[in-house]
């Protein structure tokens, strides 16, 4: 009986507000927020929405792929260091996103405190961890193409999909150092170099699955690797480099 | 968070916020070179239990991470409860998407020998001139070369 009576209480209320000649004015913000509030809100699902296509393509791509490289073999390079880390660096850059985030939530903070100075410093901070993250894109573009010859179209990264072994050019086994047969095993990465500019594509012969017994080559990997993670990271990128240079804008 | 905490408790949440984040993405990498066998050579979760328990794992570490970010970093816990449904509702509609496109990646992946046989697929020329492409009786059909 008591919840009725709230509830027509509620109606009342709201009937109220309907009369009032305000409201199409203004003077009722929809969600208690502000213009600008909600509209960020609603851009951030508009972006969330937009990440997701991309990833989403990415994942579906690459369980359809039984070629597709690792992560953790792919980026596992490290500035000025001839090292084989697999997810250091990106767990490094993550870092970056994180501090600059918490950066970003303090000079919030500040500004409604209306602490002019403590704005600016807290915002100078996040603009330099977006600097520092975009300065890090660009080390693992440069990595990626310039060393190990990934483009949109070209991707020497892949992986093998049976167990075998590679052959010498003139056809017989090869060898390892120690006089080991040279073999792999499935699912394993590889890399392909280039000489003279062409990639080395060396001949294996394959010891399990449907290919046992013949001879093929281990060649580039799947063209999509390259071209979506330049053009999703790039879109990231794009998104860092316009917060980077837009928030300046705000306080004025 | 306007009005809600004082200025030391808001910095205080901040402060607390950076170290659950930094923690748990630490704990997330610790995870990831141990499951992939980075760390321990002999041990590896590719498969079966193992391999089904890391990736709940990461996916309740990255869910976590995303509800404290938005709603303690960007206050939508302080929001009214229209606002949040409104921003939050749509958004699982992307689990639907995921289930969906890698479901389709995973087909796609498993038929890759198949399609791969159908596009190399010689079929002899129709010389006859007959009409292809429905069954006619009686028609002596080119045979898969």
């Amino acid at each position: 009986m008591a919840d009725t009576s709230v509830a027509h209480a509620h109606e009342t209320h709201d009937h109220d507000h309907q009369d009032d000649p305000n409201i199409w004015e203004g003077a009722k913000e929809p969600f208690k927020a502000s213009y600008g509030k909600l509209m960020m809100w609603y851009f951030l699902v508009s972006d969330a929405f937009t990440f997701a296509g991309f990833l989403i393509a990415y994942g579906a791509l690459r369980f359809s792929t039984p070629t597709w490289p690792e992560a953790d073999f792919v980026f596992a390079s490290f500035p000025f260091v001839d090292a084989h880390w697999p997810l250091v660096f990106v767990t490094f850059m993550t870092f970056v996103l994180i501090f600059s985030s918490v950066t970003m939530v303090r000079a919030v903070q500040e500004g409604h405190r209306e602490n002019r100075n403590g704005v600016v410093f807290w915002m100078f901070l996040t603009i330099l961890g977006g600097a520092i993250f975009l300065g890090s894109q660009a080390y693992e573009w440069t990595t990626l193409i310039v060393k190990e010859n990934v483009t949109l179209s070209a991707n020497p990264f892949s992986r093998h999909i049976a167990d075998g072994v590679y052959l010498n050019p003139d056809g017989s086994e090869g060898r390892n150092e120690d006089g080991t047969p040279k073999t792999f095993t499935k699912g394993e990465n590889y890399l392909l170099h280039k000489h003279d500019g062409k990639f080395d594509i060396p001949q294996v012969k394959y010891t399990t699955g449907q290919y046992a017994g013949q001879v093929k080559e281990a060649g580039l990997g799947p063209k999509a690797f390259g071209a979506l993670f330049f053009f999703i990271t790039g879109f990231h990128g794009f998104h860092v480099f316009s917060g980077c240079t837009l928030s300046h804008y705000h306080y004025d | 968070m306007a009005g809600h905490q004082t200025y030391e408790e808001q910095k205080a949440l901040v402060f607390r916020g950076l170290m659950l984040l930094g923690a748990i993405t630490i704990v997330e990498v610790f995870v990831a070179l141990l499951a992939k066998g980075h760390l321990v050579h002999s041990i590896k979760f590719s498969e079966g239990f193992g391999h089904y328990l890391y990736m709940l794992l990461m996916v309740g570490f990255s869910l976590y991470k995303a509800y404290f970010i938005i709603f303690y970093f960007m206050h939508m816990a302080y929001e009214v409860r229209g606002l949040m449904l409104s921003v939050l509702l749509p958004t699982t509609l992307l689990i639907w998407a995921i289930i969906a496109f890698f479901q389709e990646g995973n087909s796609w992946g498993a038929r890759r020998e198949l399609i791969r046989e159908k596009d190399q697929e010689i079929v002899k020329p129709n010389t006859g001139g007959k009409p292809q492409g429905y069954l006619l009786s009686g028609v002596d059909w080119p045979q898969k070369g």
